[in-house]
C-alpha cells in the first residue's frame, strides 16, 4: 500500500501544502509572535517597547485573579465535557434504537452545533434574565431566586449549560455513527447468553466505543478551553466577580479590553503550554486504556 | 464577482479622474466611531451635512463595534499603519490615549496649525476638564459626553405617596422605605454602570477624593483612595438595602435597565444618554432628578462627573487631511450641530452656546428633566475631586471595582474588605501603568 508513495516523495506534501500553509500562518505564526510578546513591556501603541524577561510572567503568577481563573476553568472544562459526552451519549443510544422518525430525531439533535457560541449564549440568557426570562420566571414562582448577575455559582452553572447544549449535538453525530458501526453479531451473541442491554451496554458496547470516547475527550477539552469564549461573553462577560472568567476569557480582558499585551501574551504562552500538556497527557496515559 | 466589481469600479474612477481634473481633489477623511443604532444614523448625518457644506473634503464615517472594540481596531490598525483620521475613544481610555505622545496629534495644536476658529473657553469646563492636559491645552475633542441621572417612575411614587425625589441619600432611604412598604415596587432602587454611579460620581458629587493626585491629573503615581472614604459607607448602605429590597442589583453596563423598563424598581440611576431609550421602553409616565448628595459628608452637591467620549486625531496626517480634521472639528462643535445632537441623543451639549440655543428653542421647556443633566454638571466650579477620573488602566480597575462590588452586594464579603481588594489590585493596575510610562 505505502509504496506509491514512497516513489513520488513530493507529492504527499503538494496535497498537505494549502492545509500546512494555514497551519503555519494561523498558528505557528501568531503563536511565536504571542511568545515574543510575552518577554516585553508595551504600551499599546507600540511605540516603546522593553525587554522585561520573565517579568510578565511572574505577574501572572502573582495574580490571585489568575488562580482563581484557572480554578473556574477546570470545574468548569470538567463539567462541560463530561455533560456533554454523557447526555450525547444517553441521546444516542437512545436515537440508535429508534427505527420510526430516525432521521427527525437525529436532525433535531444536530441542530444546536449549527448555532453560533455567541448565539446560543444570547438563546440561553433570554431563558434565564433575572428580569425577563421565562426559565428564571417559572424558578421565581417556586422559591428559588435566579440572579446570574450576582450569584457566580448560578452564573457558571448557565455558561455550563449553554455550552454543553452548544457541544452536545457534535457527540451526539460521533457516538451515533459509533454505534451503528458496532458489530451486531457481539450483542446478539451477548443477548444469547442471556446478558440484559444494561450488563449488554457497559461490557460490550461501552468498551467498544472508548476509541470514539477518548476523541471526543481530547475535542471536548479543547472545546472548553477556547471556543466557548463566545458563551462567556454575551452570557455573563466572566462575571460576576470573575465567577466565570476563565483562562481564555482573561486573555482577552487583558489583552484586547485592558491592552495590556504583555501580560495577555504571557497568559497565552502559559495556556498554550496547559493544554499542550493536557493533550499529552491524555494521550500518553487514557489512551492506553482505549480498545481500538 | 468581486473582482470584476474592483475592475469596474477602478475604470469608473480612471474614467471620472480623467474628466474631473480640472476640479478641485477631494480628500477623504476616515472617521471610526462607535455608534450603534440611531446614534449611528445621526453620525452619518452630521457627515453628510458636512460634506454636503463644503467640497474639499468627505468625512466617512465608518461603525466599529463598542467603545472597546472601536478603540483595539483603531490601536491595531495604527500598529500596521493603517489607523484612520478620526477615532471615537471612550473616557476611560483617555490615560491610555494621553500616553501614547507619538500617536496622536493633540487638538490644540491641530487647530492651531489649521486656520479655524476655536475657542476653548466655549466648552463646558466640567466636560473639557477631562480632556485637557496639566497646562489646560485640549488633547481631543469632547464629542458624546453623558452624566448619571436619577430616572423615576411617576406612576409608583404616587401609589407609595412620594412626592418628589429626594436630595439626599438619606432622604432617599425613608423614600425608598415607604415605596418598598407600601407594595408599590419591590424592589425601590437599581443601577447601571455601577462603579461609574455609585463610586465615581458618588465621589466627585460629595467632594471625596477617588484616588490620589487629583485622582490621577497630577500623575501617574496616583492610587486609589475610594477604601478609605465615605464610598465605603455608601456601599454598605447599599449592601443594607439590597437585603431589605430598596436596592437591587442589577449587573454592569447598561443590564440593569430592564429592571426599570418593566416597573420592578421605581427609581433608576443611569446615563442622560439612555433618555430616549427610556422614552422609548417604558409605557409609564417618568421623570428626572438630579443625583442626591451625602448629607453626612457634605452641605451641598458638587458637580457630577461624565461618561461617553471624545474624538483623537491619530498621528500620520498630511496637512490637507489635518485641515480637513480641523474644519469638521469646527463644525461639529457649532453652536447648531451640537444642540441638535445634544437634543436628539440625550449627551450632554458640549458648548455654552449649544446649552442656550437649546433653551432658547424651547427644547428644555417641551421636555422636562432633559436638562437636570446639564444643571448637576455645571453646578459649581469643580473641584480637584470632581474635575473627572485620569487613571491608567481604567479599563481594568472598573472591571475589578465591579466584581467586586458584586461580592459585597451578594453577601460574600463585608463592604470594608471587598473595596480594600478591589483597590488593592486596581493599585496593581495603576504601577503597571506608571512603570510603563515612565
Amino acid at each position: 500500500m505505502s509504496a506509491p508513495f514512497q516513489r513520488h516523495r513530493l507529492t504527499p506534501w503538494i496535497l498537505m501544502a494549502p492545509q500546512l500553509g494555514i497551519v503555519l500562518v494561523f498558528f505557528f505564526w501568531p503563536a511565536l509572535q504571542a511568545i515574543e510578546q510575552a518577554f516585553y513591556v508595551e504600551d499599546a501603541f507600540g511605540l516603546s517597547r522593553e525587554f522585561a524577561g520573565f517579568a510578565n510572567f511572574q505577574a501572572v503568577l502573582s495574580d490571585k485573579a489568575y488562580y482563581q481563573a484557572l480554578g473556574t476553568t477546570l470545574i468548569f472544562s470538567l463539567a462541560v465535557a463530561l455533560g456533554a459526552m454523557s447526555i450525547a451519549l444517553l441521546l444516542a443510544v437512545m436515537a440508535d434504537r429508534v427505527i420510526r422518525g430516525a432521521r427527525i430525531y437525529r436532525t433535531l439533535l444536530v441542530w444546536p452545533y449549527a448555532v453560533a457560541p455567541a448565539v446560543a449564549g444570547v438563546l440561553w440568557l433570554f431563558l434565564f434574565d433575572p428580569t425577563l426570562g421565562l426559565i428564571s420566571g417559572l424558578l421565581g414562582n417556586i422559591g428559588i431566586g435566579w440572579d446570574h448577575k450576582l450569584n457566580g455559582v448560578q452564573a457558571l452553572a448557565l455558561v455550563i449549560m449553554a455550552s454543553v447544549w452548544k457541544q452536545m449535538s457534535y457527540n451526539f453525530v460521533f457516538f451515533l455513527a459509533a454505534l451503528q458501526a458496532l458489530p451486531k453479531s457481539l450483542l446478539e451473541a451477548a443477548a444469547i447468553d442471556r446478558a440484559g442491554p444494561w450488563r449488554r451496554f457497559w461490557t460490550i458496547t461501552f468498551p467498544l466505543l472508548s476509541p470514539t470516547a477518548f476523541f471526543l475527550l481530547v475535542m471536548n477539552s479543547v472545546y472548553a478551553f477556547f471556543e466557548t469564549f463566545g458563551t462567556i461573553d454575551t452570557v455573563t462577560s466572566g462575571g460576576p466577580g470573575g465567577a466565570t472568567t476563565t483562562l481564555v476569557y482573561k486573555v482577552y480582558q487583558d489583552g484586547f479590553v485592558g491592552q495590556d499585551m504583555g501580560a495577555s501574551a504571557a497568559q497565552s504562552v502559559l495556556l498554550m503550554a496547559l493544554v499542550g500538556g493536557l493533550t499529552w497527557f491524555q494521550f500518553r496515559y487514557l489512551e492506553r486504556k482505549v480498545q481500538y | 464577482m468581486q473582482r470584476a466589481f474592483l475592475l469596474s469600479s477602478l475604470g469608473i474612477t480612471l474614467a471620472l479622474g480623467a474628466c474631473a481634473s480640472s476640479a478641485q481633489a477631494n480628500t477623504q477623511i476616515t472617521w471610526w466611531h462607535a455608534m450603534g443604532g440611531a446614534l449611528g444614523d445621526k453620525v452619518d448625518q452630521i457627515a453628510t451635512d458636512f460634506n454636503a457644506s463644503q467640497e474639499n473634503y468627505t468625512v466617512k464615517p465608518v461603525f466599529k463595534g463598542n467603545y472597546s472594540e472601536t478603540m483595539t481596531s483603531a490601536i491595531a490598525a495604527f500598529r500596521a499603519g493603517e489607523g484612520p483620521d478620526i477615532v471615537q475613544i471612550y473616557e476611560v481610555g483617555t490615560a491610555t490615549m494621553m500616553g501614547a505622545k507619538g500617536a496622536i496629534v493633540p487638538v490644540y495644536q491641530l487647530m492651531a496649525s489649521a486656520d479655524v476658529d476655536f475657542d476653548p473657553e466655549g466648552y463646558l469646563p466640567a466636560v473639557t476638564g477631562y480632556y485637557t492636559d496639566p497646562d489646560g491645552n485640549m488633547l481631543s475633542l469632547p464629542f458624546n459626553s453623558s452624566t448619571p441621572v436619577t430616572y423615576y417612575n411617576r406612576e409608583r411614587l404616587e401609589q407609595a405617596g412620594v412626592e418628589e425625589i429626594p436630595r439626599t441619600w438619606q432622604a432617599l432611604g425613608e423614600a425608598l422605605q415607604k415605596i418598598v412598604d407600601s407594595g408599590a415596587a419591590s424592589c425601590g432602587l437599581t443601577t447601571t454602570w455601577p462603579s461609574w454611579v455609585m463610586l465615581e460620581n458618588y465621589s466627585a458629587i460629595n467632594d471625596v477624593p477617588f484616588a490620589s493626585q487629583a485622582n490621577g491629573f497630577e500623575g501617574t503615581d496616583a492610587r486609589l483612595r475610594f477604601n478609605r472614604t465615605a464610598v465605603v459607607d455608601h456601599i454598605e448602605r447599599l449592601t443594607q438595602w439590597q437585603d431589605d429590597g430598596r436596592f437591587a442589583y442589577g449587573g454592569r453596563f447598561d443590564d440593569a435597565a430592564p429592571k426599570f423598563y418593566s416597573g420592578d424598581c421605581a427609581l433608576m440611576m443611569g446615563s442622560s444618554a439612555s433618555y430616549a431609550n427610556i422614552k422609548e421602553n417604558v409605557d409609564f409616565d417618568f421623570g428626572v432628578a438630579p443625583l442626591p448628595y451625602d448629607a453626612d459628608v457634605v452641605e451641598q452637591a458638587n458637580n457630577s462627573i461624565i461618561g461617553g467620549a471624545s474624538l483623537w486625531v491619530l498621528d500620520g496626517l498630511d496637512e490637507t487631511h489635518q485641515q480637513g480634521v480641523a474644519e469638521f472639528f469646527e463644525y461639529l462643535s457649532s453652536p447648531e450641530v451640537q444642540a441638535d445632537w445634544h437634543q436628539y441623543s440625550g449627551y450632554l451639549p458640549i458648548t455654552q452656546a449649544a446649552a442656550d440655543l437649546t433653551r432658547e428653542q424651547g427644547f428644555y421647556a417641551d421636555h422636562p428633566g432633559t436638562d437636570v443633566a446639564i444643571k448637576q454638571i455645571t453646578i459649581g466650579e469643580p473641584t480637584e475631586n470632581s474635575k473627572g477620573l485620569r487613571l491608567g488602566n481604567m479599563v481594568q480597575i472598573r472591571d475589578v471595582i465591579n466584581g467586586e462590588l458584586e461580592e459585597i452586594f451578594s453577601g460574600d464579603v463585608g463592604g470594608q474588605e471587598g473595596l480594600d481588594e478591589a483597590a488593592s489590585r486596581g493599585n496593581a493596575l495603576l504601577e503597571k501603568f506608571e512603570s510603563a510610562h515612565q
